[in-house]
């Protein structure tokens, strides 16, 4: 029972980090019709930055300077780069986001080395939250959905309770018209980008010290959030939202079973031999298929609902 | 003997927003009916509508008496009907050739063949080197579509629609943005190459409309308040009550 | 610069003399190359070709850009080298007929997944390539019976019947089989461009909304066009699996994916022979440039990015540009331009390198001391000497650049304007 309780909590609180990255993106998206493929670099970079300022300032300093450090860059990237690609259509704005990519892993190896980095959860969050029938729940598995929901809930108030809030919905979806009246299109743009890349950021420094700090992290969190997108629905935070938990949740189930389809037969009283065909496959445990669900999930929504679980447009 | 296109109660909403609330029309082979409404009457979602991009939320939409609700665009096509846009909808990196070969190669049965060359299709060679004729761009043969003046494209734009060979013709807006004179020479052109097929034309030029037309359909607020000749059409009191102002003057005068 | 699209139109005479020149160049190259190093590299070239016009089926031909390439490239691989093995174990099939094996096989996984994949266009298809290429390459790392796991799998091409004592044993005689195979897919994937499915596909690429509106499918074709593609990458698959004679799970990875686009980009998508540029500056990149300096990667990012930014049509679209302005008689005025652009970027590059090479000698060769060898003198990554005089010389350089930029642009601009004046007077005539 307890397995459950704590892997579902566990499971939450990865997918909330997911929702993080993957709201910053869906904004991006929706807004810019651009694909910040960069998107986990962010996250990567948001991650490294905290953990340099932390040595210099402390964690609490590093959860208020790393994002912003992050959202600046991203604005500067869109300011001098994207927008002159603006021009050329989506497929160039992917493109050069995906050189960005490369770019900022090489220039992370540079200046913080290749291997991982000792980023680690600060001292007064180590340590269980609560007890749960002997199992521990770390209280920093709490922080994380406790800083995940509050950026949310304020990002939602942003967008519908304020004036640059109503701003940015009107450009998303008639930007020419929102110029025409005045405001500052190109602003808005660089400050969406710059805020999504800053969530990512957020979402680097909550994350990367309860995961490791890598240069690899960025290409092993940034699948999963392109699959988080598509299967939610392109364009939906809700969707996002949905898929991020779905996935958060499945996977760290995942996880945690070490049965396989062998051990199942087995404990019908069906042995398996080494013999049998399609041997490789039964022994799989589901731990170890863990990292290609989200993929399978992928495939499986492409074929039976092509425009995600809560899409609203063909893409 | 099954009309052409026949739109039975023909009704679109989206979300509560009702677009078209029940229309009903029977257009006959070989009639050319002009549309007019004012903006957002639902003109160009008539078209969607008919054309495939949407589907009805309820009625029928026939063509030459077969179902074409939730077929895709490109079932309907080959099934005698096609389009044209109201902003040009052309393969802007192919040459004026290339772009009617592309319009008749499925309509001469190549489909997907990748061991033909496109030089050896006779056939589909000597169809596009007729249509250029037809929309009088065969001086541009070699010239990349994106580089045509707009009338031209718009010429382009036809001769795509009818490369095909479909009998129901839907024309969009189609001398829209075009000069008094540019309009009147794409007027003939059209009655050229439409010869014998059902045409369904959107326009907002009056002018056009009565001296194209067999008959003229007029949408207001999704429903069709009128289908009559053009003289009956512009007698209709129901009509000119929904038309008010200069409309009024132009119907009545025929034109500007 | 001018975003008009130019086609390569040459006269059937021209067709004739550049495929001849082409053969003569495979031909020829290993014998002219004639070192080890060369040979090999001649060799990948070959197949980065194949590999890359692959792509560019999808990617310039049909407007779907794809992360995961790697997949059919590396199915074809793993196919190709177990193959290999059974005709080591008896089958008699002869070994330069393998990597149709390896073409074959990925097209069955293309005809698998490509239909799930083509399901969207555009930006959602991106993103699903990539989920797959994930996929699969995590599956590679599951099924170590077929995948070879940590050691990969491994093949020996010194197998089956020897036909007039050809044994694939020494490179040079595996090179022809990889010259033959090259020109002839060349040739293949350049007929595909002039059949109706082939344009059909730029037609989609152009305006699939039209498209549908003359009768076509347009997941049909785009399913079609993958396909093909898959085929011929699991045939480069195959030949590289007989180069290597070992294939891993690298194959399948990601990071394969990336370079495909990377070089096929650069070489420039928008032309026919744009890829074979890029294959072989793949080649040359991979090959010599990280032996050159370790900030190889780095480099690449940036010239990346100001391609995409600059010049959009890579490597072929600068030429062919170039050439245009040629024939009409102007490419002498531009010389000196030239020259001086040539002349600031390099001040600019080298001041940049510096900084570049001195930021990774101190993360990566630390424990050999702060001074490095650049370029024939020494730096010394710890010395501020060394930091503002790369400094100074890059920004200056970047200063001087931006100058000749604007003199260029102003001169090409004008040569342009006179250009299409003169077009449009042909065209009256």
């Amino acid at each position: 029972m307890e397995f459950y309780t704590i892997s579902l909590l566990n499971g939450i609180s990865y997918g909330m980090l997911l929702f993080m990255l993957s709201s910053g993106l869906t904004l991006i998206f929706s807004m810019m019709g651009v694909l910040n493929f960069a998107h986990a670099s962010f996250y990567m970079l948001g991650a490294y930055f905290a953990y340099t300022v932390t040595s210099v300032l402390g964690f609490w300093a590093a959860l208020l300077v790393a994002p912003v450090l992050v959202g600046l860059v991203g604005a500067g990237f869109e300011k001098y780069f994207l927008r002159r690609v603006h021009k050329f259509g989506h497929v160039p704005e992917l493109l050069i986001t995906f050189g960005l990519s490369y770019i900022i892993l090489e220039l992370v190896q540079l200046v913080w080395g290749r291997s991982s980095v000792d980023y680690r959860v600060p001292v007064a969050l180590d340590g269980p939250l609560f007890t749960l029938y002997g199992t521990q729940f770390p209280m920093y598995r709490g922080f994380m959905m406790a800083v995940a929901l509050s950026m949310l809930i304020s990002i939602w108030l942003l967008l519908t309770r304020t004036r640059i809030g109503l701003v940015i919905q009107a450009a998303l979806t008639h930007p020419e018209m929102v110029e025409a009246l005045g405001h500052n299109v190109p602003r808005v743009f660089m400050l969406v980008f710059g805020g999504g890349c800053a969530l990512a950021g957020l979402a680097g420094v909550i994350g990367g010290n309860a995961y490791v700090t890598e240069p690899s992290m960025a290409f092993s969190v940034g699948g999963v959030i392109f699959v988080v997108v598509v299967v939610g629905g392109m364009g939906s935070l809700a969707g996002a939202f949905l898929a991020s938990i779905l996935i958060g949740v499945l996977q760290t189930f995942a996880v945690a079973i070490d049965a396989s389809l062998m051990s199942a037969l087995q404990t019908a009283g069906v042995m398996l031999t080494p013999e049998t065909f399609g041997y490789a496959l039964w022994k799989l445990k589901l731990s170890q298929v863990a990292p290609i669900l989200p993929y399978l999930f992928l495939v499986l929504i492409l074929i039976f609902r092509p425009k995600g679980l809560l899409g609203k447009r063909e893409g | 003997m099954s009309f052409a296109l026949e739109l039975k109660d023909l009704r679109k909403s989206f979300g509560k927003t009702a677009i078209i609330r029940g229309i009903n029309l029977a257009v006959p082979q070989g009639e050319r009916v002009g549309i007019i409404g004012p903006n957002g009457a639902g003109k160009s979602t008539l078209f969607n509508l008919i054309s495939g991009r949407f589907e009805p939320t309820s009625g029928d939409v026939l063509l030459n008496g077969q179902r074409l609700n939730g077929k895709k665009p490109f079932e309907i096509n080959r099934m005698g009907l096609s389009r044209s846009f109201q902003i040009t909808n052309i393969f802007p990196k192919l040459s004026v050739f290339e772009n009617l070969r592309c319009g008749v190669l499925w309509s001469l049965g190549y489909k997907y063949t990748f061991l033909k060359f496109l030089a050896d299709l006779d056939d589909a060679n000597e169809r596009a080197d007729e249509l250029m004729q037809m929309v009088k761009l065969d001086k541009k043969k070699d010239v990349l579509a994106i580089n045509l003046t707009y009338a031209e494209q718009r010429a382009l734009e036809i001769g795509i629609t009818i490369a095909g060979g479909a009998s129901v013709i839907l024309l969009d807006e189609p001398t829209a943005g075009m000069s008094k004179s540019e309009t009147s020479r794409f007027i003939s052109l059209i009655k050229e190459v439409t010869v014998g097929k059902t045409l369904l034309t959107v326009e907002h030029d009056m002018g056009v409309v009565f001296g194209l037309a067999d008959k003229v359909a007029v949408v207001v607020y999704g429903e069709l308040l009128a289908y009559d000749t053009p003289d009956a059409v512009r007698a209709n009191a129901l009509v000119q009550e929904a038309y008010l102002g200069s409309s009024v003057a132009d119907m009545q005068a025929g034109g500007h | 610069m001018s975003s008009k699209i130019y086609e390569f139109k040459p006269f059937n005479v021209g067709r004739v003399v550049i495929w001849t020149l082409f053969a003569l160049v495979l031909l020829v190259a290993p014998l002219v190359f004639t070192s080890s190093l060369s040979q090999t590299m001649l060799s990948q070239m070959g197949i980065a070709i194949i590999v890359c016009l692959s792509y560019n089926i999808l990617l310039g031909q049909g407007g779907m850009l794809s992360f995961g390439h790697a997949v059919y490239s590396g199915m074809g691989s793993f196919l190709a080298i177990h193959t290999l093995n059974q005709v080591s174990g008896g089958w008699p099939l002869p070994v330069s007929l393998v990597p149709i094996a390896g073409g074959l096989s990925s097209m069955l996984v293309a005809i698998l997944l490509g239909w799930v994949t083509t399901k969207k266009a555009a930006t959602p298809f991106a993103m699903i390539t990539l989920g797959i290429g994930e996929l699969v390459w995590a599956m590679s790392l599951m099924f170590p019976e077929f995948f070879g796991g940590e050691g990969g799998v491994s093949g020996n091409r010194v197998a089956g019947a020897k036909t007039f004592g050809i044994t694939y044993g020494p490179q040079i005689e595996l090179y022809y089989l990889i010259a033959v195979y090259t020109f002839v897919c060349t040739g293949l994937m350049f007929a595909f461009t002039r059949t109706p499915l082939g344009r059909m596909l730029n037609a989609v690429r152009d305006n699939p909304e039209r498209v549908e509106f003359v009768g076509y499918d347009t997941q049909k074709v785009r399913y079609f066009a993958f396909i093909i593609a898959a085929f011929f990458a699991g045939v480069s698959g195959g030949l590289a699996a007989l180069n290597f004679e070992i294939v891993t799970s690298e194959v399948v990875s990601g990071y394969r994916s990336g370079a495909y686009l990377l070089f096929t980009f650069l070489g420039g998508a928008t032309f026919f022979f744009g890829p074979i540029l890029g294959g072989i500056l793949m080649v040359l990149a991979f090959v010599l440039l990280s032996e050159f300096t370790k900030a190889w990667l780095l480099y690449l990012g940036l010239v990346f990015l100001f391609m995409v930014m600059y010049a959009p049509g890579g490597v072929a679209s600068l030429l062919m540009m170039n050439l245009r302005v040629a024939k009409f008689g102007h490419l002498r005025e531009l010389w000196v331009s030239y020259l001086a652009l040539g002349l600031t970027a390099l001040v600019v590059l080298l001041g940049a390198a510096a900084m570049i090479e001195m930021l990774y000698h101190l993360q990566l060769n630390a424990a050999l001391g702060p001074e490095l060898s650049f370029l024939g003198g020494t730096l010394n990554s710890k010395g501020l000497n060394s930091w503002f005089g790369s400094a100074f010389i890059m920004l200056t350089g970047l200063g001087l650049f931006e100058l000749c930029r604007r003199q260029f642009a102003r001169e090409w601009g004008q040569i342009q304007e006179s250009i299409e004046k003169e077009i449009k007077r042909m065209e009256t005539l």
